[in-house]
C-alpha cells in the first residue's frame, strides 16, 4: 500500500514536471527547424504559472458543466499517467486499469471538454466540439487495432505486463507487425494530440482549429488546468508509444538506480519521438478537415495489416 | 431451501399485476383513482417480482412447477432458474422506476386520456413479461409472447389520434407477427423431435436432431428473437415504434421488452438447443457488429431525442450480441471458462443497457413533458430550469457512452476482454474476426460518445432555441425519484461491480457447467480481472477515488487563484464578435455534419437550398434549407418486399371472389386433404 503511494507520488511529480517541458521542447525544436529562435523550453511552465495568477471570466451562458470540465480533463490525464509505465516496467496504478481504461478515461475527459465547448453557446465552441468528437471517433478503431496487436502479443491489456513482455524481447520492434502497429499508433498520436496535419496547435485562425476552438472561452486557472492536462495527455500517449515499442532502459523494480537509468533512457526516447513529430509537423501542411478521415483510414489499414502479419511472422 | 417461498411470492406478484390490470380498467371513469391503482399496483408487483428474483437467485437450483391444463402439449409449467431470476430482476428494477415516475407523469393524462385503459395495457405488459421469462412450456411461452406483443402494440398506438402512432403501431404489429411465425416454426421442429412442448424435454431431444434441422432451428429462432430485439436489418419498426409511445412506456419497451429477444436467444441457444452449429456463434457475432455500428451511425443523424435513443437501443443490442456470439463460439470450441466470461459480459450489458436506456427515456419524457417537443433543435439551456433531470440524463449519457467509472464501461470492458481472449483460444483464420470486432466496438463506443455529447449539449446546454424551452419547468418530484433510482443504479453497478458479479455464478453453472466469477475478481475484491492469469485488470472504484484525489489539489489551486485574482461573469467572448444569440448556436444537425459528410456513402444525404430573392441571388430575402438522409433499409429492402407482397396478394384476390359456394368448396377440399394426410401417417 505505502509502496503504491510512494511510487504514485514519484510518478505524479514526474508527469506534472515533464509534460510542460515536452511541449516546450517540441515548440522550440520546431522553431529551430524553421530557423526561428522559439520561445524556449521553459515557456510552457511560464504560461501555466501566468494563467494561475490571473482572474477568470466565466461566460454568463455557461452552466456548472463548464466549471467541472477543467478538473475532469486534468484529473483523467493525470490518473491515466499513473497507469502507464514511465521509467520502470511497473506502473503504480497498473492493477487498477490497463490500456482500455487509459483509452476510455481519456475519452471521458474529451467527452466533458466537448460539452464545455458547447456549453457557452459560442458557435466556435460547437465547431471545435463537433470536429474533435468526429476525429477521435474515427481514430479510435485504428488505435484499438494497433493496441490489440501489442496486447495479443503480450496476452494482456495490462500495461505493466505488456512492458515486461516487451523488455524480454528488446528487438521485437523490428518485426513487421510491430512496425506497422507503431506507424498506425503514430498517426493516431498526431490526431489525438491535435498536431499538423490534423490540427494546428499554434493557430488562432477560427476556421482551422479544433482543440483551441473548444477551449476558446476558458481563461485564467481553468485554462491552465486544461492546457496542463492536454500536455500531460500528450506525454501519456507518447510514453505509450516509446515504452511499448522500444522498452530500452525499463527495469522491473523501483530502486533509485533503476529509476535513474530508466529516467535517462526515457527522456532520450521522448526526445527522439519529439524530433519525429517535429519533422512531420514541419514538412507537412495542415490537411483539409475532410481529408483527415483518409489519413485515419490509412492508420486503420496499417493496424489491420499489423494484426494480420502477426499470423505470418 | 424450500421452494414454497419462491412459488408463493411469484404467484402473488403475478396476481398483483392481474388485479392491477382489472382494477385499472374498472376505475377508468375516476382518473385520479385509476392513476393511483395503476402505479401503486405496478410498484407492489415490482417489489414482489424483485423479491422473488432475489429468492430465486439465492435458491441456487432451478425451481420448477407445473399445473396440467388438459390440452395436449400444453401445461402451465414454470421454471424459476438463474436466467429467469436475472431477467425478472431487470424487470423489477425498471418497473420500480417507471411506476414511481408514472405517478407524476400520468397526471397530465387526467381528463384527457383513458388512464384506466393505459393501466390495463401496462399491467398486461408486466404480467406477460414475467411469464415470458419464467414459462417452461413452449405454448405458454408463445401465448405470453403474443400477449406481450399485443399490449406493446396498444401502448405504441396509444396516441391513436396521431397518424404517426397508428402507422408505427401497424408496422410493429406486422413485425411482431413475423417473429411469432418464425418462433412457432422453430418450436415445431423441437416439439417434433421431443414429442413434448416442455422446455426441459428439448435439451435431450435437440441432441438427436440432424445437423440440417439443428441449423434450421437456429436460423428460425435467431430470426424470431432477432426481430424482437431489433437487430439490423429487422430493426425498422424499432425507431418508429418506441418514440411514439408515452415516454414512460418507451422506457419499458426499449429497456426490457426488446431484451426478451436476448432472453430467448440465451434460453434456446445455450439451454434448450444444447448445441448450436459451429457457424452460429460467428453469425451472431457478425450481426452484432453490424447492428452496433449501423445503429449508432443512424442515431447520430437524428435530431428527434426519442428516435435517437431508439437507434441507440439497436446499437446496444449489437454489443450484447457480440458477447453472446463470443459465448456461443467458445462453447462450441470447448472453452467453458471463456464462454462464461463472454456470457457474463452479454448479460451484464443487458442489465446495464436496460437501466441507462430506461433512465434516458424517462429523462427525455421529462423534457417532453416540460417543453412539449421531441425536436432537439428547439431545445437548449434546459439545465437551468431542469437541473435534476439534466444531471440524471448526463449520468445516463456517460454510462451509455461506455465511459468509466459507470456501469456501461464495465460491461464493454468485459466484452473487449472476451473478444481478445478469443484470438488466443480459437484456431484458424476466423480468429482475426475477434480483434476486428473489438475495433468496431471501439468505433461504436466513440461514435456513441459523440452522439451523446450532441444529445446532452443541444438539449440541456447553451441558450434556449425555442419558446417552449424558455418556459420549461422541472418535472414533478415523483418523476425525479424514478430517475434518481436508476441514476443510483448506474453508479452502483459501475463502482460496485465486483460485489454484484456473484449473481452470475448460478447462471453460468446452469448453462455452461462452470462457475467463473471467482476468476473475475482479484485485489481483495476491489479489482475486476479479465479471468486469465496475466490478463487485464481494472477497478472502477479506485478510478473514482483516484479522480477525486487528483482533482482535489486542482480545486485548491483554482480556489486560491480565484480568491486572490477574482472571478467574474461576463458575456461570451466568441472571438470578439458581439451580440451572440441563440441563432448563432450550433445545432444537432450542424454537430453531426462532419460525420454526415464522412459517411456519405452510407447516408446518401440530400440537401436542398432555395433562396428567395428580388433582384439578385446575392441578396436573398429568405433561405429555405432542407436536409435528409436516405432510409437505406426501408427503401432498398422493405419497399421491394412490400411491393412483392402486394403483387402476390392482388393475384390471390382471384380465388377470393366473394362467392360463399366457392368458400365452402375450399373448406371441403382442405378437410379432405387434412384427413388424407392424417390417415397416411
Amino acid at each position: 500500500m505505502t509502496e503504491v503511494l510512494t511510487n504514485s507520488g514519484l510518478q505524479l511529480v514526474l508527469l506534472l514536471l515533464v509534460a510542460p517541458m515536452l511541449s516546450g521542447m517540441i515548440k522550440t525544436l520546431k522553431a529551430r527547424l524553421q530557423t526561428r529562435r522559439g520561445p524556449g523550453v521553459l515557456q510552457s511552465y511560464r504560461d501555466i504559472i501566468k494563467l494561475l495568477r490571473k482572474g477568470m471570466v466565466i461566460p454568463e451562458t455557461a452552466s456548472w458543466i463548464f466549471s467541472a470540465t477543467p478538473y475532469l480533463v486534468f484529473g483523467t490525464a493525470t490518473l491515466v499517467g499513473l497507469m502507464i509505465p514511465m521509467t520502470t516496467t511497473h506502473a503504480p496504478f497498473s492493477l487498477f486499469g490497463g490500456v482500455l481504461a487509459v483509452v476510455y478515461l481519456l475519452a471521458l475527459g474529451r467527452f466533458f471538454l466537448a460539452l464545455g465547448g458547447l456549453d457557452t453557446g459560442s458557435s466556435f465552441g460547437g465547431l471545435g466540439s463537433s470536429r474533435e468528437m468526429t476525429i477521435s471517433a474515427i481514430a479510435e478503431p485504428a488505435m484499438m487495432l494497433a493496441i490489440f496487436t501489442v496486447a495479443l502479443g503480450a496476452n494482456s491489456t495490462n500495461l505493466s505486463e505488456m512492458a515486461k513482455v516487451a523488455v524480454g524481447q528488446s528487438w521485437r520492434f523490428l518485426a513487421p507487425s510491430q512496425m506497422l502497429a507503431f506507424a498506425a499508433l503514430f498517426i493516431v498520436l498526431i490526431a489525438e494530440t491535435g498536431r499538423i496535419p490534423v490540427d494546428n496547435p499554434a493557430t488562432h485562425l477560427e476556421l482551422t482549429m479544433i482543440h483551441e476552438a473548444m477551449v476558446l472561452e476558458y481563461s485564467g486557472p481553468y485554462l491552465a488546468l486544461i492546457e496542463w492536462g492536454a500536455s500531460i495527455k500528450q506525454l501519456v500517449l507518447m510514453t505509450l508509444l516509446v515504452n511499448t515499442f522500444f522498452p530500452f532502459g525499463l527495469s522491473p523494480d523501483w530502486t533509485v538506480r533503476a529509476v535513474g537509468v530508466g529516467l535517462v533512457f526515457y527522456l532520450a526516447k521522448l526526445l527522439l519521438l519529439a524530433c519525429l513529430i517535429v519533422l512531420v509537423e514541419t514538412t507537412n501542411a495542415k490537411l483539409r478537415l475532410f481529408r483527415v478521415p483518409e489519413l485515419l483510414m490509412v492508420a486503420f489499414i496499417l493496424g489491420a495489416l499489423a494484426l494480420i502479419s502477426t499470423f505470418l511472422f | 431451501m424450500s421452494t414454497i417461498p419462491v412459488v408463493a411470492t411469484f404467484v402473488l406478484g403475478v396476481a398483483t399485476y392481474a388485479i392491477g390490470a382489472g382494477a385499472s380498467i374498472a376505475t377508468w371513469r375516476r382518473p385520479v383513482l385509476a392513476r393511483y391503482i395503476c402505479c401503486g399496483a405496478a410498484l407492489a408487483g415490482a417489489a414482489l417480482g424483485g423479491l422473488v428474483a432475489v429468492l430465486g437467485i439465492l435458491h441456487g437450483t432451478p425451481v420448477r412447477w407445473s399445473v396440467p391444463s388438459g390440452i395436449p402439449l400444453f401445461a402451465y409449467s414454470f421454471s424459476y432458474d438463474a436466467l429467469a431470476g436475472f431477467f425478472n430482476l431487470i424487470l423489477a428494477i425498471l418497473t420500480i422506476a417507471v411506476s414511481i415516475y408514472s405517478f407524476g407523469y400520468l397526471k397530465e393524462f387526467e381528463g384527457r386520456r383513458n388512464i384506466g385503459f393505459f393501466g390495463f395495457l401496462f399491467h398486461l405488459l408486466l404480467l406477460s413479461l414475467t411469464i415470458v421469462f419464467t414459462a417452461d412450456n413452449a405454448f405458454l411461452f408463445l401465448i405470453a409472447w403474443e400477449v406481450m406483443a399485443l399490449a406493446s402494440y396498444g401502448l405504441v398506438a396509444f396516441y391513436h389520434e396521431q397518424r404517426e402512432s397508428r402507422q408505427a403501431g401497424l408496422l410493429y404489429l406486422i413485425m411482431a407477427h413475423a417473429d411469432v411465425g418464425c418462433l412457432l416454426l422453430g418450436f415445431a421442429l423441437l416439439i417434433q423431435g421431443s414429442g413434448s412442448a416442455e422446455f426441459a424435454s428439448f435439451h435431450t431431444a435437440a441432441a438427436h436432431l440432424s445437423s440440417t434441422r439443428q441449423s434450421a432451428a437456429f436460423v428460425l429462432f435467431f430470426l424470431g428473437f432477432g426481430i424482437k430485439a431489433g437487430v439490423i436489418p429487422f430493426h425498422i419498426w424499432l425507431p418508429a415504434a418506441h418514440p411514439v409511445a408515452p415516454s414512460n412506456m418507451s422506457a419499458l419497451l426499449s429497456g426490457i421488452v426488446i431484451k426478451t429477444g436476448i432472453y430467448g436467444m440465451t434460453r434456446i441457444f445455450l439451454d434448450s438447443l444444447g448445441g448450436v452449429p459451429s457457424w452460429a456463434g460467428l453469425a451472431v457475432l457478425i450481426v452484432g457488429v453490424v447492428s452496433a455500428v449501423l445503429g449508432v451511425l443512424y442515431a447520430l443523424m437524428e435530431h428527434d431525442l426519442k428516435r435517437l435513443l431508439a437507434y441507440h437501443s439497436i446499437e446496444n443490442i449489437g454489443i450484447i450480441l457480440m458477447g453472446l456470439g463470443a459465448a456461443l463460439i467458445f462453447r462450441v470450441a470447448g472453452h467453458p471458462l471463456l464462454a462464461g466470461i463472454a456470457l457474463i459480459a452479454a448479460m451484464f450489458h443487458t442489465l446495464n443497457h436496460a437501466i441507462f436506456k430506461c433512465l434516458l427515456f424517462l429523462g427525455a419524457g421529462s423534457v417532453l413533458h416540460s417543453t412539449g417537443t421531441r425536436n432537439m433543435e428547439e431545445m437548449g439551456g434546459l439545465i437551468r430550469p431542469m437541473p435534476v433531470t439534466a444531471f440524471c440524463f448526463l449520468i445516463g449519457a456517460v454510462a451509455i457512452s461506455g465511459l468509466p467509472p459507470l456501469n456501461g464501461f464495465v460491461s464493454e470492458w468485459l466484452t473487449y476482454q472476451s473478444l481478445l481472449a478469443g484470438f488466443g483460444a480459437i484456431s484458424g483464420l476466423r480468429r482475426i474476426l475477434f480483434p476486428l470486432a473489438g475495433s468496431m466496438l471501439a468505433l461504436t463506443g466513440a461514435l456513441a460518445a459523440a452522439c451523446f455529447v450532441k444529445a446532452f449539449a443541444i438539449t440541456f446546454l447553451a441558450l434556449p432555441r425555442g419558446v417552449q424551452s424558455r418556459n420549461a419547468h422541472e418535472a414533478p418530484r415523483t418523476m425525479l425519484i424514478g430517475m434518481g433510482w436508476l441514476t443510483l443504479a448506474c453508479a452502483a453497478l459501475g463502482l460496485g461491480v465486483t460485489w454484484f458479479l456473484p449473481v452470475f455464478d448460478a447462471m453460468t453453472e446452469q448453462l455452461l457447467g462452470q462457475r467463473v466469477v471467482a476468476n473475475l475478481i482479484t485485489g481483495s475484491g476491489f479489482v475486476l480481472s479479465a479471468g486469465t492469469p496475466r490478463g487485464g485488470t481494472v477497478s472502477t472504484a479506485i478510478i473514482t477515488v483516484g479522480l477525486l484525489v487528483l482533482a482535489l489539489p486542482a480545486t485548491l489551486l483554482v480556489s486560491r487563484a480565484t480568491r486572490r485574482f477574482g472571478r467574474k461573469h461576463g458575456p461570451v467572448w466568441d472571438c470578439g464578435l458581439p451580440g451572440l444569440s441563440e441563432e448563432n448556436e450550433y445545432t444537432a444537425t450542424a454537430f453531426s455534419k462532419a460525420l454526415r459528410m464522412i459517411f456519405s456513402v452510407l447516408y446518401k444525404p440530400r440537401r436542398e437550398i432555395q433562396a428567395v430573392f428580388d433582384i439578385s441571388p446575392y441578396f436573398p430575402k429568405e433561405i429555405r434549407f432542407e436536409s435528409e438522409i436516405e432510409p437505406t433499409f426501408e427503401k432498398r429492402l422493405y419497399a421491394p418486399l412490400q411491393e412483392f407482397i402486394f403483387r402476390v396478394s392482388s393475384r390471390m384476390r382471384t380465388i377470393q371472389a366473394g362467392s360463399i359456394h366457392a368458400y365452402l368448396a375450399y373448406i371441403f377440399v382442405t378437410l379432405v386433404l387434412l384427413l388424407l394426410f392424417g390417415v397416411r401417417k
